[in-house]
Order: C-alpha cells, then sequence, then structure tokens
C-alpha cells in the first residue's frame, strides 16, 4: 500500500499534466474556447426548456434549473465514462513505451471532465439567480452528491476501460446503455410523472438518478433524501472496489491488447 | 563500484499467438463453445539471467527476432515478464523510439512538461533544468511551434534532450542513436560519454556494431530468446560477427 502512494506521488505531476492536456486541447481550436463550457449546457437548457417546458407544458417557472442541474451531472457522467473508457487506447503509444502506473490515464479522463464540470456549475448558479431561486443552509449539502458522483464515474470508468481492451465493441453498447440512463434519470420530466405511471422502480435501480434528486434537494433548499444517499453511496464504493480490483488483475495484459 | 543494479533470474516471456484474431464478444462466445481458439505458443525470452554492476555498459547483440527489443521493455518496466524475476536499484531512463510520448498539438515547450513528467520528473525539476533542455534540443525559437509542424530529426532532438537532462541511474538506449544528422548523433554520443564518467551503467541495442564496440564494455548475444553468451565486448562481437556471416 505504501509503495502505491510512494508511486503514485512521483506520478502526480504526470496526472496534473494529463488533465491540462485535456481540457486545452479540447478548445484550443475553438474561437470561444473555455467559454463554450459555459455556453454549451446553457443553449442546451433553453432547447430542452422550450421542448418539454413550454410544448409539453410544464408550467414550474423553476423548471430550467431543474433541467440544467439533471444535465449538467448526466453530461459529467456520460462524457468521462466514455473517456476513460478510451482512455487506455488512446494512450496506447505510451504504454508500449514508458512505464507508468496505468491507472493515471483513465483517473486523468475523469478528473479532467470534473474540472470542465465544475466550470460549467457557475452557468447553473446564474440561472438559478436570475430565476429567483433563494440559496438556503441546505445548500452546503451539495457537495456530497458532488463527490459520490465523481466516485461512481471513477469506478465505472475503470470497469469500461477494462473490458474495452479486450472488447472494441463495448465502445458502441456503451452508447446505447448511456441512452438508458439518460432516459431513466428524469433530467427533463418530473418524477412525479414515471411513478403515476407505475414505473417508480426505474428510477430506483439507476443509482445517477439518486446523485442527481441529491443535488436538487441541495439547491432547493430540502434535505437530503437518505434512501437515496445510500444507494448511491453503495453503488459507488461497489464499483469502485470492483473495478480496481478488474483494473489492477488485468493491466499487465493490456499491452498486448492495444 | 561492484554494487549489482541489475538482476535478471530466468526470466521468459510468452506470446500467446492465436490464430485467428478475436476480438468481438460473439466471436469469442461462440469460440470459446465450441472451444475453437487455438493459441500458438511463443517464447521471445527463454530462460535469460544475468547480473549488471554499477558502471556497466552492456551491449545486447542478436539477429532480428532474437528478443533484445523485448528484453529492454521487461526492463523499461513495459512488459511483465511471464516466468523469473527481475530487480533494478535506481532511475531507470529508457530512451526507446525517441518522441514517443509526445503530443501532435502540443507546442514543444508543453511537450517537454508533458513528456518530463511522464518519464516521473517533478515540475519544479523541469522548471529548474528547462533552459538546458532547450539549449541541448538547439530548436530555438521552434520550441513554441506546435509539435505537427516538427520534422522527425527535430522530435529526437527533443526526446533526447528531455530523457537525458537528468543523469539516469540506468539508461536504456534502443536503437536511438540512428536518428539525427552526424552532428547531432555527435552531441549525443558526447553527452552519453560524459554520463559514463558519472557511473552510469547503460544497456544498448544496435545493428550498429561499431557503435556497441564504441559505447559498450561488456556484452550479450540473443539467439532466439535464448542467451548464447556473455562476456567482454570483444569476445562477444566476434562471435556475432561469426553469426551474421
Amino acid at each position: 500500500m505504501n509503495s502505491y502512494i510512494k508511486n503514485f506521488m512521483k506520478y502526480r505531476f504526470l496526472l496534473v499534466e494529463l488533465v491540462k492536456k485535456d481540457i486545452t486541447l479540447k478548445y484550443r481550436r475553438s474561437y470561444l474556447g473555455i467559454l463554450w463550457t459555459l455556453l454549451e449546457p446553457l443553449l442546451t437548457m433553453i432547447v430542452l426548456t422550450i421542448v418539454f417546458g413550454s410544448l409539453l407544458g410544464n408550467k414550474d417557472p423553476t423548471f430550467p434549473v431543474y433541467i440544467l442541474s439533471g444535465r449538467l451531472l448526466y453530461t459529467f457522467f456520460s462524457n468521462s465514462t466514455k473517456a476513460a473508457m478510451k482512455s487506455i487506447r488512446t494512450h496506447s503509444g505510451m504504454i508500449k513505451k514508458v512505464y507508468v502506473p496505468k491507472y493515471i490515464y483513465p483517473l486523468a479522463s475523469v478528473l479532467s471532465n470534473y474540472v470542465i464540470f465544475l466550470i460549467s456549475l457557475i452557468i447553473l448558479v446564474v440561472v438559478a439567480a436570475v430565476l429567483k431561486i433563494k440559496p438556503s443552509i441546505y445548500l452546503l449539502q451539495a457537495f456530497i452528491p458532488l463527490l459520490i458522483i465523481v466516485v461512481m464515474t471513477f469506478g465505472v470508468g475503470l470497469i469500461l476501460c477494462t473490458l474495452s481492451v479486450f472488447f472494441r465493441d463495448l465502445e458502441y453498447l456503451w452508447s446505447v446503455a448511456l441512452m438508458l440512463v439518460m432516459y431513466t434519470s428524469a433530467i427533463f420530466y418530473t418524477p412525479a410523472r414515471i411513478i403515476k405511471a407505475g414505473y417508480g422502480w426505474l428510477l430506483e435501480i439507476n443509482p445517477l438518478y439518486s446523485v442527481i434528486m441529491n443535488f436538487r434537494n441541495a439547491i432547493y433548499g430540502q434535505p437530503l433524501d437518505n434512501r437515496a444517499l445510500m444507494i448511491s453511496l453503495g453503488f459507488s464504493f461497489a464499483v469502485m472496489i470492483i473495478g480496481m480490483i478488474m483494473f489492477v488483475k488485468k493491466q499487465d495484459k493490456f499491452i498486448l491488447h492495444v | 563500484m561492484n554494487k549489482v543494479v541489475i538482476d535478471v533470474k530466468n526470466i521468459g516471456m510468452r506470446f500467446n499467438m492465436s490464430t485467428q484474431k478475436v476480438d468481438n464478444l460473439k466471436e469469442y462466445v461462440i469460440k470459446t463453445i465450441k472451444k475453437e481458439i487455438k493459441y500458438n505458443e511463443f517464447w521471445a525470452l527463454k530462460d535469460v539471467s544475468f547480473q549488471l554492476k554499477k558502471g556497466e555498459r552492456l551491449g545486447i547483440l542478436g539477429l532480428n527476432g532474437a528478443g533484445k527489443s523485448t528484453l529492454l521493455k521487461i526492463l523499461a518496466g513495459v512488459l511483465k515478464p511471464t516466468e523469473g524475476s527481475y530487480s533494478a536499484t535506481g532511475r531507470i531512463v529508457p530512451l526507446l523510439e525517441l518522441g514517443a510520448g509526445f503530443e501532435k498539438q502540443y507546442t514543444g515547450l508543453e511537450n517537454i512538461y508533458l513528456y518530463g513528467t511522464m518519464l516521473g520528473y517533478s515540475r519544479d525539476f523541469i522548471n529548474e533544468k528547462l533552459n538546458e533542455i532547450v539549449e541541448f534540443s538547439e530548436l530555438g525559437d521552434f520550441i513554441n511551434v506546435p509539435l505537427k509542424n516538427y520534422s522527425s530529426g527535430m522530435k529526437s532532438r527533443l526526446g533526447f534532450a528531455i530523457a537525458t537532462v537528468v543523469e539516469p541511474d540506468i539508461l536504456i538506449l534502443d536503437e536511438v542513436l540512428a536518428v539525427g544528422d552526424a552532428k547531432f548523433k555527435k552531441k549525443c554520443e558526447k553527452k552519453i560519454n560524459s554520463m559514463f564518467d558519472k557511473g552510469i551503467t547503460v544497456l544498448f541495442v544496435s545493428h550498429s556494431l561499431p557503435q556497441v564496440q564504441r559505447i559498450c564494455n561488456r556484452a550479450i548475444l540473443l539467439e532466439k530468446g535464448k542467451l548464447i553468451a556473455d562476456g567482454s565486448i570483444e569476445e562477444v562481437s566476434a562471435l556475432y560477427e561469426e553469426k551474421t556471416k
């Protein structure tokens, strides 16, 4: 264990460099650059509000905040798991030449997306202020779902990344699975509608929904839902441990397959 | 000076070469059920042992496919051997195909930090040595140009400059001195020679026998994954010359 920490400390500079690389290269050739982290969610929020609010008749004036909070978390989850899954293949050139602890690559993918996600939270604050949602003491609890989702994403990313080295097909399967996750996360509809139709269990088995729900509770000034907290915590640590075991067991074989 | 820095014990490396390539799940499941996946075992290295003392400069000779690069990859920690074990003390810097860890979109300067941290240097250390690296690479103003616009000579100059700035304990060289113009080649050899004086241990693979003879003082000869000779550079290179006839 001690040698793991020592090794990590030695390569922490590389982790920082990789995170920086992901972020700078993402926006390097665009005119608005890093501003897109704010603009992109704002524009999709407007579109989704028009479609699901005005056209399909959701009259709640804070509906844009509801959509934006859900979508930001989902986008982070989906982008980072996809990036982590491909990270070993993208860095295959380095893996074949220089020894580096390999978990650095999926970890850097998740962290760079997390930085972008945290920056884009600014737009959520702005929209919430414009729509006059008053911050309450419960807002301080927002950091709990925000931490849980990193653990969850890294765990899922590790599992996907290990499997996809051996089965490239997973990259396609995962985009389909992500679509399923999106529709069962209550991003642009209220859960009441789906619960009334008798499909409430769909939301309950989706741990990402538990995170989104608690994040919204914090924003709207309500206490965290304990059940959702337990579900998301349990799931996150389970995938994290499974992911780490899988990754460590298979990492020496990566080089033979990439 | 008699400290053993590299200890290789009975290393073997097996590759499974599947007769058909299976890379999707459906095929894999079907073929596992039908027990159709057959592997051809191939031992790239078998039962290789040697020890290297501090300050020794080992040339690894052998024909194509003898397992030289596989051995270097194991020593660099990139590949894990199927059997046997090895231990190394001190900082190992591999110079395998210069510039493998570079990012094309990045400028030379940004790549110094990326590649440097990949070799395990700290940020402060790179800041401190930055001028030295830029100077040695002779890139001048090109240091702020994206790497995709570099010539291959420029890339290898930058790679060599970053990797050797640290003065490693063990340096692994794989055919790297074949690149660059004659002037830069001389400069590289001079730099390596200056490191010899500080007691660096070197592992060197090259097909150019004169170069090996110039740099190394000991050699091993590999043939089809087996170690067939280990001794002074004169003895082993004589044997190697006989083999290549």
